[in-house]
């Protein structure tokens, strides 16, 4: 049996790869027009008003923007942790990375009130600002992770620079989503946020639903090149996304039970756990039955390829309910702004503050995934980063 | 007097006039703004901190002149009244609001718009440092560097900021603002800067109530600094500490 | 290379344009002209940021008289550069006749200033002067009051 090695190859261009560029470019273009179009009339055409500042696609950029620091893990494992069935992913989880960022960034910066303003984020700062931080975050953790990408893509260089770019990465990815978390955690006002375990819960949420998100793009990308990946490894993979998503539920419950605890909180756990409405069934049936207990029972209770894939689909659909109970949720929950007092007249005063999402925050939102996804298809079309091989076979005649 | 240490190179070189009615007496700390229109000149004092101590028993509930005089002076509220802007999207600078005392049933009436902090939520979570504090204790937003990312609305414990949801034109010449920024209550600065009082405290005079008392909060000697020492007087979400700068009483 | 050649025949072209009096015509003013024009039609963008920095977070509102010619204040602009159209009306930004509007639509610079600001004359030019005791509106005079009210 001839020695097989990881042989990386660009994505060749079948006519599903043209079918799939070219549903992604209608989402993108689709989202242009959302944008213009709300660029144009201001944010009176959307959903979001003076109580729920931050709408949809928020949502959608705040999941993207977790998910592409934990999409880096695949390669973390492989240079940091040196777990050899990781490897030959490495290149294509740094990627991934750096797209789902882009995409998530971009939803953000185009919801700006002000987007042709962004020069101004750029060179203006406000360092006493976790916003501000982590724009410094988050342009950096590009460029750390397009030269670890460059780094594990050079030959002939010792691997301990790939691992050196790695750890920084990862370390950096780290810090990342702490801020990404803090963004809310630090905010003193709102009940439904001030809570230092937002930092690591998404830290947590970042490693679930980043590796789901690789798991989907990996799969899709080698079925339409009809590239083989092992059982194994994808059951491997699946246990770790189980692993992930209990360690979700678990700081989950920290974060709510810690806030019952507090007599100031209660009706905001109240109010989420029990009497939200919409909250409260994204919270109970999405992201905890659906985007929790059933992924965990699919990959522990019987493991297999299709259990890891549908696994991985549910894990993504009960992020994005957290992500939006967490977003919207939070601000629905009205300020207390008189406590001990009841508002008998006054201006959204002690009420849940209504929200509908407009069809052109879905389109944008939906345009950010769609730029992240594009943009990671065409590296791998024009980037040595996808390996033709990852068969169980292939991986342990490697190693 | 307090001010003279803190005022700026400039106003001492001009005010040698005010300097001597500074010193007549307590109360006339304004004096330090110069004198005459013809020596015009206004900068925010270091020395000073504007606030307002808002009387809710004088505060009557049917009375909304402050909301109206705020409209007039800062231009904004005509989007709703012209009806083609959802009430939650609508500009909301001061509201007024009605409470009843869940224990007791006593029911009160009060204006409330951005507090000043001290320590203002939407000045630390601001990426650019448009949210920010003037010297003299405004918080108000540099509309010239807001990106309009709302992070300060997610910040205030008030409610106190409305994000301007659609072009405006026609704006006063007081108060520019317009699509895609923040804004909110900046006590009537170009008013106090000109030295004169924010027009929400001008209408609840003339209405009758005198309900917003206005003042320096750093002049011991300043009628809102003796008031507040006569009185209880509570900071709304005192719990957070932001030692806001309008405070309420009989609340 | 036939790039820079192409930006170069563009300039001649814009050049000669202006040359030809194709240029942007300059509204007329009314009052009485800057001390240095040109200074001003080259560096107003300069004094313009820098007042408004003043204005917004220092609070000065009037640079007084031995400082400046001006006051801080964009509005102040249009007390002399207003454009009239032909009903006397004056036109606001919308309008391409608008003083702002005439040089920099020639030059391709955006103008970032009317999303808040208003283009015309003030509606109101009460508070360019410092507010003297008689003004019932005034810190002092209201302060007056509350000292009579007190003492009562």
């Amino acid at each position: 049996m001839a020695l097989e090695q990881t042989i990386y190859r660009e994505l060749k261009a079948t006519a599903g790869v043209w079918q799939a560029a070219a549903l992604l470019g209608a989402f993108l273009v689709a989202a242009g027009g959302a944008w213009f179009y709300m660029e144009h009339h201001g944010h009176a055409v959307t959903g979001m008003n003076n109580q729920i500042v931050w709408g949809l696609p928020h949502v959608f950029a705040i999941f993207l923007i977790v998910a592409a620091s934990g999409a880096l893990n695949v390669a973390s494992i492989a240079s940091v942790f040196g777990n050899k069935h990781y490897k030959p992913m490495g290149r294509f989880s740094s990627l991934l990375a750096i797209t789902l960022l882009v995409g998530g960034l971009a939803i953000v910066v185009l919801d700006l009130g002000r987007a042709d303003r962004l020069i101004v984020a750029m060179t203006s700062y406000n360092f006493k600002s976790i916003f501000a931080w982590n724009i410094l975050l988050y342009n950096g953790f590009i460029a750390i992770v397009a030269v670890y990408l460059v780094l594990q893509m050079m030959r002939r260089l010792d691997y301990k620079w790939v691992k050196l770019a790695g750890l920084i990465a990862f370390l950096w990815r780290l810090a990342l989503t702490t801020g990404t978390g803090s963004i809310f955690g630090w905010l003193v006002a709102r009940p439904g946020y001030d809570a230092a375990i937002m930092a690591p819960l998404f830290v947590m949420m970042s490693f679930a639903f980043g590796l789901a998100v690789f798991i989907l793009v990996l799969l899709t990308l080698l079925r339409l090149n009809d590239r083989p990946i092992g059982d194994e490894l994808l059951m491997r993979m699946g246990r770790l996304l189980g692993i992930f998503a209990a360690a979700v539920l678990y700081f989950t419950a920290v974060q709510y039970l810690t806030a019952s605890y507090a007599a100031e909180h209660r009706d905001m756990v109240r109010f989420i756990l029990v009497e939200g409405g919409i909250y409260t069934l994204l919270f109970w049936g999405v992201q905890v039955v659906l985007g929790g207990l059933v992924p965990m029972a699919l990959v522990f209770l019987n493991p297999s390829r299709s259990s890891t894939l549908l696994a991985s689909i549910l894990v993504v659909i009960g992020g994005f309910a957290q992500v939006y109970v967490i977003v919207i949720g939070g601000q629905a929950f009205p300020l207390q702004i008189f406590p001990g007092y009841e508002v008998i007249e006054g201006f959204h005063e002690g009420i849940v503050n209504p929200y509908t999402p407009s069809i052109w925050e879905l389109m944008l939102g939906l345009g950010g995934v769609a730029l992240a996804l594009f943009a990671a298809g065409l590296g791998a079309k024009i980037l040595r980063v996808l390996p033709t091989n990852l068969s169980d076979a292939n991986l342990a005649a490697k190693g | 007097m307090t001010n003279r240490a803190e005022m700026t190179r400039r106003d001492i070189l001009k005010s040698g006039a005010a300097a001597s009615t500074v010193t007549l007496g307590p109360g006339v700390t304004l004096m330090a703004f110069g004198g005459t229109p013809a020596e015009a000149s206004s900068r925010a004092d270091a020395g000073k901190r504007w606030g307002l101590l808002i009387d809710a028993s004088k505060c009557s509930a049917d009375c909304s002149d402050c909301v109206t005089a705020c409209k007039v002076e800062n231009g904004w509220g005509q989007d709703m009244e012209h009806g083609h802007i959802d009430p939650e999207q609508a500009p909301e600078w001061i509201r007024k609001v009605t409470l009843r005392d869940k224990e007791t049933g006593r029911e009160v009436s009060a204006p409330v718009m951005c507090q000043h902090c001290e320590d203002p939520p939407c000045v630390d979570v601001c990426p650019t440092g448009a949210s920010m504090k003037r010297i003299d204790g405004i918080v108000q937003v540099d509309k010239h560097i807001c990106i309009g990312c709302r992070y300060c609305m997610m910040a205030c414990p008030f409610k106190a900021r409305s994000f301007v949801h659609e072009a405006v034109t026609d704006q006063s010449v007081n108060a520019p603002r317009g699509k895609g920024t923040v804004e909110s209550c900046n006590l009537c600065a170009p008013r106090i800067d000109s030295g004169r009082i924010p027009a929400c405290v001008e209408a609840c005079e003339k209405a009758g109530h005198s309900a917003i008392l206005f003042g320096d909060l750093k002049d011991p000697d300043s009628p809102i600094s003796k008031a507040l020492r006569d009185y209880d007087t509570v900071a709304l979400r005192s719990d957070l500490e932001l030692n806001a700068g309008v405070r309420y009483t009989n609340l | 290379m036939r790039l820079v050649l192409a930006f170069l025949a563009v300039c001649g072209l814009a050049v000669g344009a202006a040359a030809d009096g194709a240029g942007p015509v300059v509204p007329t003013a009314t009052g009485e002209p800057h001390p240095a024009t040109e200074n001003w039609r080259a560096n107003h963008m300069v004094y313009m940021k820098h007042d408004r920095d003043l204005t917004m977070r220092d609070g000065v509102r009037d640079l007084g008289p031995e400082d400046h010619e001006i006051n801080a204040s964009l509005a102040e602009c249009f007390d002399c550069h207003a454009v009239k159209d032909e009903a006397g009306q004056e036109v606001s930004f919308e309008d391409e006749r608008h003083f702002c509007r005439v040089c920099h639509d020639y030059a391709a610079v955006t103008v970032d200033c009317f999303m808040c600001h208003r283009s015309t004359p003030a509606d109101n030019t009460a508070y360019r002067a410092m507010a003297t005791a008689d003004d019932p509106a005034s810190i002092e005079a209201y302060l007056a009051r509350l000292s009579e009210e007190m003492s009562q």
